[in-house]
């Protein structure tokens, strides 16, 4: 974050907000044992049997041997921290033929779009300035795998998408004096994987924005779980001390306020002195003192209790469908946070709006719930659903296919997003099949992105129509600077890497009492000395022993 | 060792061809076949047991014939100890070594729901029968030697009684101690054939030259 002992010590180290009280850092706990999380319920039952049969302690005693155990396999190969295990990596990637990795880093890519199409191959000039809004994808959990994010992450980016596609419907929007960036960033949860990169990569001429051109920031951050109808915008106060800095932050305000007259949606502002939540705007802060505001559903302490855990579920936010509903109809139907949502959605399009320089009436721009409510069905409930299986790219199926559970963590396949916003946004130049060419696009092909989905099964048979999208997605590599640099301890950058795996197995079996195997194995070596005694006494007394022979050639060994 | 071996082979062929002809769901009969396939092995081990005298007792007449001072440089009685020692061993072997495989990893407690004593019982169990294959070696040979068969049908009665008890398991009492106590009788009787007496054995215990 932004706040360490040269900027604003006071807010350092959580010394003035702490923002998740009731969190209790499980994850971050190093535990020498595997943890097994099982879900299915035949798996728990032949679990639970083998402990009726075997382990039940009778009439007051304890079990006795054979006793029901289990033996878990999680093996990981890097060991220690990250500078170890990539040090390791690296020598075995140097110097042996067949190198032996150890660990990976965090690897994704964030998302990004603009309002007005931006070549992303060129540079943008100093003078063109770009409002930034930004949202997180990611979410994290004890176990892998499981991390809905209901609140964390989906809540955020879903209604960023409504207030991008809410925006496109003004009029006059390639006429607006400034451009508007909407950004996702991936792997903020692991130190701010996505927005510490694109950071630097502005800094270092490698994304066709520089650090100069964003005129202001606006993030969303954690915005289902309002109390009533306040959202909250917070503020940094150190950048405000700066007089010109403090006064475009006042009047990013004061049009964020202005934008929500007449909507469901009380914009607060929270107290001056109050830092700033952990938001990706703090990297941005690092590098530049940019005014910016994160709106969120909470003052001062999050409102959501399960943050950063697998129960951070729809149901947390509010998501329920009445029973009795088709899949079909429980994608359509519209929540109450779906519509709340959308509210949040139509506020911040309205003050982008304003904020890009539009002049004229805003009564247009409004979120749509249905949107809204299909993205949350997706997202949180089923993935495999009619909506996306029509906007996503025909080798790209397979990942709505696999997952019918909740599921989403840093490692996510963005390539679903891509097709989100460039449906929301785009134009959609309409190829009948059968006739596809390559478009010839008046434009450089670098400023849009051209994508072939699926489209829509038609009525009554397995075909689709599929059609052509044009849009201004782009993707940018979200792997920590520290990697590029080589700077695997650094403390600047995020260092976070996955260790290399096994396969993750468990078995269940009788194991017989400690004592019975020390008896065992006792009894067999004393019979292996007698035997050897037996053997050379008879052996040296043979004749002795066999005294009268009946033939010639005593026996003798 | 070898013919053992062999004598082990054809057995198993036909137990499991009869099996394979039957069918796998009944109990009475699977049980059924499974008795008359020890009994028929052990009956194809003492055919082989004599088929390996004949065997030898031709090699001793080629030994003689070659040896300088026309004795043969190994007596009947040696070999019938050796020849009881292969067998024992060999069915041993057999015995233990699966056992021994599965007791690497964990899970070994009875193995596939046998007692927790399994592996315990298992190991003395071979015990008893290498030794009872040394002592009936040396038995069966003398009684071929000699012409006296009631001493051949005696090692193939107690060969099938031991094998029988051992359709006791899990009452492992019930295969151990007829086995030991056939053992023991086993082992005095050849001891005494070999050319012992208990005089003998007074003079070895009090370690008189």
């Amino acid at each position: 974050g932004v706040y360490s002992k040269d900027y604003g010590p006071e807010y350092a180290h959580c010394n003035t907000t702490v923002w998740n009280p009731v969190g209790s850092g499980l994850s971050y706990e190093d535990f020498d044992f595997p943890i097994f999380l099982l879900e299915d319920a035949n798996e728990t039952q032949v679990i639970k049997q083998c402990y009726q049969d075997h382990n039940i302690p009778r009439d007051g005693s304890g079990p006795e041997y054979p006793l029901c155990a289990m033996q878990l396999f999680s093996h990981m190969h890097a060991v220690t921290s990250t500078v170890t295990c990539m040090r390791r990596s690296s020598l075995q990637s140097t110097f042996s033929i067949n190198p032996e990795i150890v660990c990976d880093p965090l690897l994704d890519y964030n998302v990004w779009s603009t309002l007005q199409p931006i070549n992303s191959s060129g540079k943008v000039e100093p003078d063109k300035e770009v409002i930034m809004v930004a949202t997180r994808i990611d979410s994290h959990s004890f176990f892998w795998n499981i991390a809905p994010g209901a609140e964390s992450a989906v809540s955020s980016f879903v209604t960023h998408l409504a207030a991008a596609e809410a925006l496109h419907k003004a009029s006059d929007v390639h006429l607006l004096q400034r451009n508007v960036m909407f950004t996702f960033f991936q792997g903020e949860t692991f130190d701010y994987i996505g927005s510490s990169r694109m950071v630097y990569d502005m800094e270092n001429d490698k994304f066709p924005l520089r650090l100069d051109n964003i005129h202001s920031f606006v993030e969303l951050n954690q915005v289902a779980l309002r109390n009533g109808s306040a959202l909250w915008m917070h503020t940094d106060p150190v950048s405000r001390l700066n007089a010109s800095v403090g006064a475009q932050v006042r009047n990013l305000l004061d049009i964020l306020s202005s934008s929500s007259v007449g909507s469901n949606v009380t914009l607060e502002e929270v107290e001056y002195s109050q830092p700033l939540p952990p938001s990706s705007f703090q990297r941005f802060l690092r590098a530049r003192h940019i005014p910016g505001v994160v709106l969120t559903d909470h003052r001062a302490a999050f409102q959501n209790r399960y943050y950063q855990s697998m129960y951070d579920t729809p149901e947390n936010i509010g998501v329920q469908y009445p029973a009795g509903l088709s899949p079909e109809e429980t994608l359509e139907y519209v929540t109450d946070t779906a519509k709340a949502l959308a509210d949040v959605a139509t506020v911040v399009a309205r003050a982008l709006y304003r904020l890009a320089g539009g002049a004229n009436n805003t009564s247009a721009i409004q979120a749509d719930p249905k949107t809204v409510t299909r993205m949350l069905y997706g997202f949180l409930i089923k993935m495999n659903n009619s909506w996306f299986q029509s906007i996503i790219k025909p080798d790209l199926q397979g990942i709505l296919g696999k997952s019918n559970t909740r599921r989403k963590n840093t490692g996510m396949g963005l390539i679903p997003r891509g097709s989100f916003l460039s449906l929301n946004k785009g134009t959609a130049w309409l190829f009948p099949r059968g006739s596809l060419q390559s478009p010839t696009p008046p434009f450089s092909s670098q400023l849009y992105d051209y994508a072939w989905v699926q489209g829509s099964l038609e009525p009554n048979s397995t075909s689709r129509a599929p059609y052509c999208v044009r849009s201004t997605v782009h993707l940018s590599k979200a792997l920590s600077p520290a990697f590029e640099l080589r700077q695997w301890g650094s403390t600047e950058y995020s260092t976070w890497t996955e260790s290399r795996w096994k396969e993750i197995r468990a078995r269940i079996f009788l194991v017989a009492s400690k004592e019975l195997e020390i008896i065992t194995l006792v009894v067999g070596i004393i019979i292996l000395v007698f035997s050897l005694l037996a053997t050379y006494f008879i052996n040296a007394k043979a004749d002795i022993l066999f005294s009268l022979p009946r033939d010639p050639g005593a026996v003798a060994y | 060792a070898f013919f053992w071996l062999v004598s082990l082979l054809l057995s198993s062929l036909i137990w499991f061809i009869a099996v394979k002809a039957s069918d796998p769901r009944d109990e009475p009969l699977q049980r059924g076949l499974l008795i008359f396939g020890v009994v028929f092995s052990v009956l194809l081990q003492e055919v082989f047991r004599f088929l390996y005298y004949n065997l030898l007792r031709k090699a001793i007449e080629g030994l003689v014939a070659l040896s300088e001072d026309g004795c043969s440089p190994i007596s009947i009685q040696q070999m019938a100890y050796v020849a009881g020692v292969g067998f024992g061993l060999m069915s041993g072997a057999f015995s233990m070594i699966n056992l021994l495989a599965d007791a690497l990893g964990p899970g070994t407690v009875g193995i596939h729901g046998d007692s927790q004593l399994y592996f315990l019982t298992s190991a003395f169990m071979t015990m008893v029968l290498i030794f009872l294959h040394t002592f009936w070696g040396i038995l069966f040979f003398h009684g071929c030697e000699h012409r006296r068969w009631w001493e051949i049908a005696a090692v193939v009665v107690m060969h099938l009684a031991v094998s029988g008890s051992t359709f006791c398991n899990p009452l492992y009492v019930g295969s151990l101690v007829p086995s030991y106590l056939l053992m023991a009788i086993a082992a005095v009787w050849a001891y005494l054939l070999s050319g012992g007496s208990a005089q003998n054995v007074w003079r070895f215990l009090l370690c008189k030259s």
